[in-house]
């Protein structure tokens, strides 16, 4: 088999690639190969499936005929196994092997599994993929008790879904404060008790021992040896990027796998993005954010690059960024949470808050909850780098409106 | 599928800030006066200065759409707007975090996010805007429905850089057709090649090069011939002003005295342009050209352009019209109706056509110019025909000082502050000749009405 451009996954950063390709090249053999049985979806669906507010067969990102419209190969139930550079092929775990011409490696993230003491032993769940959340869903509708190991947007979307559905649910998470990779502790703070509100138990700052069958349940020991049985067993504790199949293909990888500014590897006519890329982050370094608008913009930047599209942008660099809903509260945030030599601005009321990081008049970070601020405006400010010195005390008090203008007035 | 959109414009200059556009979309969106819940926002800039706008631009490439993880955003490729399915939403803002204009936000009020529909194509805060600052686009439809028309004209020919009637003519023959026959006198049309050049041929339909004296009488006797031999055509003419206005203006006048079954297109460039940018009889009052040189005695062009497509309203043939690339829709309504007209009686078509290389401006700013012909009213847009008479089909309410258009453009570079205020007030008199002819031909169709004809009217 052989396609001009290959690209093996099917999620954001495949599609946004597989678009921005057939803006440049309209007519280039052009492949999804993904190991999943499914039309493409995006794994930040899947809470809203275990919850039932999103329907299976309503959760597709692009059907057959749209795939087709676009002339798009989907392969599903294609596995990749091994990639050989020297041959310009992929090897997939049937035998099967594709040629291409430029291949593109959007291969995403699997759940990251801590080591706990007897966890092979016992049926416990994850979410990472439509079938993992039709699994979490069937077993929630048997469960009174739940236990769900870290407190990130995956796993706390999960604990909401299910103290809602009326079970009992212990949440316990090693960082001393939820959600830690995006809010800062004041926020988190809100956000756990409106948690412990809802009848959630919140166990910050602990960790799981040891696990066990009991029976038809599970018996949970933390590392303070507090024993918790549950019914079910979710881990969320982050996930990896899914770099396994590349040993010996000579493409380097760190967390995950290096790109330059164009989502090349350093192995020629590779590609890589999204959760599986490792990219340059805004303020230094090269980082794996995994989140679902650096896929879409990795992606695009990806095909527009295999493509040989010369309206190509380089990668402005890595922005952590998140939007988060819970119990119809919202909290938002872009950027930094604190950082070197910034000045940090907090300000709240009545259950809404708000946390603003300037460093020499320019914003590198915001947080808010129950306070919207448009994050897309907030992440242009800080990729912009605009200079906040004229506009300081509007945009403290009211960053949303100070943001709009400044934004409006860049559009003309 | 439609490729190109309708659009909503922000006119800045013409905003006060009033806001009825917040609550009329409110009002629309919501059933309240809350201007919270508007999906059109305008406020002051940051700086105080005047207003910004704060509205979904219905992007072509949209990244809230690629943000959506639930599939509940969608580009429509019939209407071009972003449409938003609640059904499918699951509210996790990530598509505020793809638009970098806010133009899709929470709305607290309703507890999802919101965004502008365009109202399915009738935008409410369009309709309330009494400042002119809102206006809703439509040109679109003509890209859609032409793009896919042949071109009639080959690739190649060589016009300027930034030459509007080139624009102008392939725009024209998509819409005439291929079915006619383009008479074209010396000037820059054939000049550019579309009669042929290097025993090439420049058009995809008959096309022959005419003098300057005969072009009208010609083509009436092409279509007499073609008339007799039962083919129903076009017969076109693609003029200058010179072979319009003045070698060419016997055989044109006559033409439209005997009403004969032509299209008459002059291309107005205010000039001989393709020869040295020599002066003719529409160059305006103080234009620089080679004959009317700016020296020690003479400051550019000393007379008065003549008012040619007035002139020609008073020949009482079938059609005549006035139009500006820059206002294409208004073109294409009388291009198709000249077109139905020219079946049976001449119809006249006086585009104007500014000239980037004869009037010294950059090829950059051609259509600016030819927009700033209008807003200052140096030209206007209207239509005659014996029954209705003279109507403005793009008034212009509040003009600007033709002094913006001038400085445009270096052929006006000399003139003196005289010199601008005397222009000034010819186009004050010229607007204010053509308000009164609105008023003395209204009455003419209606058959009750009791005064002489001021025309004699043709009889069919």
């Amino acid at each position: 088999m052989q396609s001009k451009y290959l690209i093996v996954g099917s999620s954001h950063a495949a599609l946004e690639a597989a678009a921005a390709i057939r803006m440049a090249d309209t007519s280039g053999g052009l492949t999804l190969l993904t190991r999943d049985t499914h039309l493409p979806y995006s794994p930040t669906i899947l809470p809203y499936v275990v919850s039932g507010r999103s329907q299976l067969d309503n959760v597709t990102l692009r059907d057959a005929g749209c795939l087709r419209d676009n002339a798009i190969d989907f392969v599903s139930g294609a596995e990749v196994a091994s990639v050989d550079p020297a041959q310009s092929t992929v090897r997939l775990a049937s035998g099967e092997t594709w040629q291409y011409e430029r291949l593109l490696i959007a291969t995403g993230a699997a759940p990251s599994l801590p080591k706990i003491a007897g966890l092979a032993d016992v049926p416990f769940h994850v979410l990472r993929s439509l079938d993992d959340a039709v699994g979490l869903r069937k077993a929630m509708q048997q469960a009174n008790s739940a236990l769900v190991l870290g407190a990130g947007l995956i796993g706390m979307h999960a604990a909401e879904n299910m103290a809602k559905a009326g079970i009992k649910v212990t949440v316990v998470e090693l960082q001393p404060f939820a959600l830690s990779s995006y809010f800062d502790p004041k926020a988190s703070a809100i956000i756990e008790r409106t948690f412990t509100a809802h009848g959630v138990r919140m166990l910050m700052g602990r960790t799981l021992a040891s696990v066990a069958r009991a029976g038809e349940r599970i018996a949970a020991k933390l590392d303070d040896e507090t024993a918790i049985d549950t019914d079910l067993l979710l881990i969320c504790t982050g996930v990896k990027p899914n770099i396994g199949f590349l040993k010996s293909s000579g493409i380097e990888t760190d967390a995950g796998i290096l790109v330059d500014d164009r989502m090349r590897s350093n192995v020629a006519n590779i590609w890589a993005a999204g959760d599986v890329a490792q990219a340059r982050g805004f303020w230094g370094g090269h980082v794996v954010n995994g989140i679902l608008p650096n896929a879409v913009e990795q992606g695009r930047i990806a095909g527009a690059d295999m493509a040989n599209d010369a309206g190509v942008q380089p990668f402005p660099g890595a922005v952590p960024l998140n939007t988060y809903s819970f119990f119809g509260q919202q909290a938002i945030s872009v950027g930094r949470s604190s950082g070197p030599d910034s000045e940090v601005v907090e300000a709240g009321s009545d259950g809404s808050y708000r946390h603003i990081v300037l460093k020499e008049g320019r914003l590198i970070g915001i947080s808010t909850i129950n306070d919207f601020v448009d994050a897309g405006i907030m992440w242009q400010l800080i990729l912009r780098r605009t200079d906040l010195s004229a506009v300081k005390q509007a945009f403290i008090a009211n960053p949303q409106l100070t943001g709009r203008q400044l934004m409006s007035q860049h559009w003309r | 599928m439609a490729t190109c959109f309708p659009t909503l414009q922000f006119h800045p200059e013409r905003c006060d800030g009033c806001g009825d556009c917040m609550t009329a979309c409110a009002q629309a969106k919501s059933g309240t006066d809350n201007r919270a819940q508007s999906r059109i926002r305008v406020m002051p800039a940051a700086n105080g200065a005047g207003p910004e706008l704060v509205l979904c631009r219905q992007c072509a490439d949209p990244i809230c759409v690629a943000n959506c993880p639930s599939g509940a955003l969608i580009k429509n490729t019939e209407t071009g707007v972003i449409d938003w399915a609640g059904s499918k939403c699951v509210n996790c803002l990530l598509c505020t975090a793809g638009c970098s204009y806010a133009g899709i936000v929470y709305e607290a009020e309703v507890g999802h996010v919101t965004k502008c529909d365009t109202c399915d194509g009738d935008p409410a805060c369009v309709k309330v805007c009494s400042k002119g600052a809102l206006e809703y686009r439509t040109e679109a439809r003509i890209f859609n429905e032409y793009a896919d028309k042949e071109d009639l004209f080959c690739r190649g020919l060589a016009a300027c850089h930034g030459c509007n009637s080139e624009l102008l003519i392939r725009h024209t023959m998509r819409k005439v057709g291929p079915d006619s026959v383009v008479a074209a006198p010396p000037g820059c049309i054939p000049g550019m090649g579309t009669v042929g050049y290097n025993g090439q041929t420049g058009a995809k339909v008959p096309i022959f090069h005419s003098l300057l004296t005969n072009t009208a009488t010609m083509l009436a006797g092409v279509k007499m011939q073609y008339n007799r031999v039962g083919r129903n055509v076009t017969a076109i003419a693609l003029a200058g002003d010179g072979g319009t206005s003045d070698a060419g203006f016997q055989s044109v006048s006559g033409a439209a005295e005997r009403n004969d079954p032509i299209l008459f297109i002059c291309v107005d460039n205010e000039g001989y342009m393709n020869t040295g940018m020599q002066s003719s009889g529409v160059t305006p009052y103080g234009s620089w050209t080679s004959t009317t040189p700016v020296g020690g005695a003479m400051k550019g062009k000393p007379t008065e352009a003549k008012n040619l497509p007035v002139i020609m309203t008073m020949h009482n043939c079938s059609y005549v019209a006035t139009a500006s690339t820059a206002y294409l829709e208004d073109y294409y309504d009388k291009l198709k109706k000249a077109i139905e007209v020219s079946k049976t009686g001449m119809a006249y078509l006086h585009v104007y056509a500014p000239c980037p290389t004869g009037w010294r401006f950059p090829s950059s700013m051609t259509t600016e110019v030819c927009r700033m012909q209008v807003r200052t009213n140096f030209i206007a847009l209207w239509e005659y025909d014996p029954a209705n008479g003279l109507h403005f089909t793009h008034p212009v309410e509040r003009p600007e000082p033709v002094k913006n258009y001038l400085k445009l453009i270096g052929k006006y570079k000399h003139l003196s502050e005289e010199q601008v205020a005397h222009i000034q007030r010819t186009v004050d008199d010229k607007i204010g000749y053509l308000r009164q002819l609105t008023q003395v031909k209204a009455g003419i169709a209606d058959p009750k009405h009791s005064s002489e004809p001021l025309y004699r009217q043709t009889p069919q």
